[in-house]
């Protein structure tokens, strides 16, 4: 019971109110934000990113949250900053003449500086003080207060003035960030994350294979749950984004809605609906199988329904993949004009993975498509990172599209003869897989394809013919026969085998049909000629008995009347039952 | 070197602020030693300004004053800051270009 009750205190405890950062995925990582009315130490190397975190905190935080700041900037001067920000659409001089940001610039100038004796920072407190109480601001951001320590004398004292500093931020109930450089063995030059134990952050930007990478990592966050995973970021146009997307859970909804492939055969063949909406579709195949072509009927199919679609190309520019397409009948460009829509082709390795991944994550929330496409994943590989690197990568990818509820279609090209190797083994992340191959016959190469998995769903075994023509791709059924699988021009021949000798087998069946036909009639025109006959002898017959009667009849009259005429005595009336004469 | 002390010399008054933060003891005593040392360097051509901070909280910006209490040579060029208590003399001159760097300690 005790031990259930400290628990439950801690868990109060833990719950320490949270100051939205407003920068996209930090939040996530760090369950809401940074510890509300605390400081926060953030530390890297010169070029990583500290400033940009710390001024898109108080940018963020004055237009979204309402919550005005106070930059105080040991480094650089203000009109610096707000030309540097300007290309990141932050209108610093705009938020500071609506008074929703001071930045003070700090100049320190050791060789004007000569230290007589103790001193203290009251200065500085009284200087951020003032900018706090101007705009009644609720994020401060020292950037870099280690600047400090090379400006003024005597480290001791600067330590425990920066104690006391930190002390009074905290009393003061502003939530802020300091940066710091990072050290040879600690996490900033000066340690720094002494005083500051609420929580920490570094940042990376770290150069693997000639691809630079920036990373974010959350060190350490009092009393709270938090990704420690390394998380990369990128720095857009629009500021800063993390990507948190290895999601912390499994949690997507599964909506039972199904959208089509805009293949018809395709649609039979899952259980005759298509993909889930929000699935993850993996593509895969050799070389010229047709991964993009159904990919293109996707796209097509979801542009029908109205759908927003996202295309990233790796292997052809938005021109080839339309001109191409065309050629099998399927125009994307009108819903390219229309709007609904883009494609963003980029080289893969104009960047780093993560950058592709950051920019490709940009993109989707920037078009809030419904269906995105990829194709193909597998060129990003030459992106770096290795197997693992692209793994956690479509991880992310995957999870984050599925969070949204977005329909993804990777193409993966695979190599060598075990199509059901992907390389990235992505494969578990996908809930339906298409798998496009050559099957090589007498001479050709014809495709084929067929569902290897798709959760959820009674699907097809069956391997289809996949043709393209003119009207878009077409599915046919592969000829099975006692030749065989036969596919292209050999099923074509078989089939013409075949109906040849259905033919035949019908004429056949005709020819015996006519003479049994015949024969019947025949025999039937036979019985006709007996029953005739018959019928005839019947009627003789009746004629001949008739005449009998007849004569016999005669004979009795003739006998009594021969009697009659004798005068006979009643012979005749003797012959008679008695009574009968009465009557008469 | 003998250039700027020829400048110097040119120049009548020595403007000198010292911005403290409050009459706390500590301020007090940088006072007392800055006048002291005004006294045996520079009797009659000095003036001195005494700024609290906690009064006129906006004239930190200008001089960019961090450290209290910091004296602020303003007068003769160029602006000279010093740090602290005032209280080892030896700096002070020197940091008031009274006496050569070289020569210090």
């Amino acid at each position: 019971m005790q031990r259930k009750a400290i628990h439950q205190r801690r868990a109060t405890e833990s719950a320490l109110p949270r100051c939205p950062s407003g920068i996209e995925g930090l939040d996530e990582i760090t369950g809401g934000g940074l510890p509300r009315g605390r400081p926060t130490l953030v530390c890297g190397n010169a070029g990583c990113g500290k400033t940009l975190l710390g001024m898109e905190f108080l940018v963020r935080g004055a237009a979204q949250f309402n919550e005005p700041g106070v930059f105080m900037a040991f480094e650089e001067t203000a009109e610096d900053l707000a030309s540097n920000f300007a290309s990141l659409g932050f209108d610093l001089d705009g938020l500071v003449a609506r008074n929703k940001l001071v930045i003070d610039y700090v100049r320190i100038e050791r060789s004007e500086i000569e230290e007589t004796g103790e001193y203290n920072l009251d200065g500085l407190f009284i200087r951020l003080g003032m900018a706090i109480d101007a705009v009644k601001a609720k994020r401060v951001v020292l950037d870099t207060i280690e600047a400090l320590f090379s400006g003024l004398p005597n480290p001791l004292i600067l330590r425990a003035e920066l104690r006391r500093l930190f002390r009074w931020l905290k009393d003061r109930g502003v939530t802020a960030i300091i940066t710091g450089e990072r050290g040879e063995t600690t996490l900033t030059r000066q340690g720094l994350e002494e005083y500051v134990s609420d929580c920490v952050i570094t940042l990376d930007h770290r150069v693997v294979e000639e691809i630079a990478t920036r990373r974010l990592r959350v060190v350490k966050y009092r009393g709270a749950a938090h990704g420690t995973n390394e998380y990369p970021f990128l720095i857009g146009d629009r500021g800063m984004v993390v990507l948190p997307i290895t999601a912390l859970g499994l949690a997507q909804r599964a909506p039972t809605e199904r959208v089509s492939t805009g293949i018809d055969r395709l649609d039979t063949m899952l259980d005759g609906r298509g993909f889930y909406r929000g699935s993850t579709i993996l593509v895969t195949g050799t070389a010229g199988t047709g991964k993009t072509s159904v990919a293109a009927q996707f796209v097509d199919a979801a542009c029908r329904r109205g759908e927003r679609c996202l295309y990233f190309a790796f292997e052809e520019s938005q021109g080839q993949i339309m001109r191409n397409m065309r050629s099998i009948g399927i125009d994307l460009a009108q819903w390219a004009d229309a709007g609904l829509l883009t494609f963003h082709a980029t080289r893969p390795s104009t960047f780093g993975l993560e950058m592709h991944l950051a920019a490709m994550h940009d993109e989707v929330r920037r078009r809030q498509p419904r269906v995105v496409i990829v194709d193909p994943i597998s060129n990003l590989a030459v992106a770096g990172g290795g197997d693992i690197g692209i793994k956690s990568m479509l991880m992310r990818l995957m999870d984050y599209l599925k969070g949204q509820e977005i329909t993804t279609m990777f193409t993966v090209l695979s190599r060598g003869d075990n199509l059901e190797h992907t390389e990235a083994a992505i494969s578990s992340l996908a809930d339906t897989w298409l798998l496009l191959r050559d099957i090589e016959l007498a001479g050709e190469r014809n495709r084929g394809i067929y569902v290897l998995k798709s959760r959820g769903m009674k699907h097809s075994n069956q391997i289809r013919e996949f043709i393209l023509t003119d009207a878009g791709v077409k599915l046919l059924d592969v000829y099975v026969g006692p030749g065989g699988v036969l596919t292209g021009s050999s099923r074509i021949r078989q089939e013409a085998q075949d109906r040849e000798e259905q033919a035949l087998r019908e004429q056949e069946l005709d020819r015996r049909k006519h003479e049994l036909e015949r024969k019947r009639q025949a025999l039937e025109m036979q019985i006709t000629t007996l029953r005739k006959d018959l019928e005839a002898e019947e009627a003789e017959f009746e004629r001949f008995v008739a005449e009998k009667q007849l004569a016999g009849a005669r004979i009795a009259e003739e006998q009594l009347d021969m009697a009659r005429s004798r005068k006979a005595d009643d012979y005749a009336a003797a012959q008679r039952p008695a009574g009968e004469g009465g009557v008469r | 070197m003998k250039a700027r002390r020829a400048a110097r010399a040119k120049v009548d008054v020595w403007e000198l602020r010292l911005y403290v933060a409050g009459q706390t003891p500590k301020s007090l005593e940088a006072f007392a030693n800055l006048k002291r040392i005004c006294e045996e360097h520079l009797a009659g051509k000095y003036h001195i300004e005494v700024i609290d901070l906690l009064q006129n909280p906006q004239l930190a910006r200008g001089d960019q004053i961090l450290a209290i209490p910091t004296l602020v040579r303003r007068l003769p060029e160029p602006v000279r800051k010093i740090i602290g208590g005032l209280s080892n003399t030896e700096r002070v001159l020197v940091g008031l270009d009274l006496r050569p760097r070289m020569v210090a300690e």
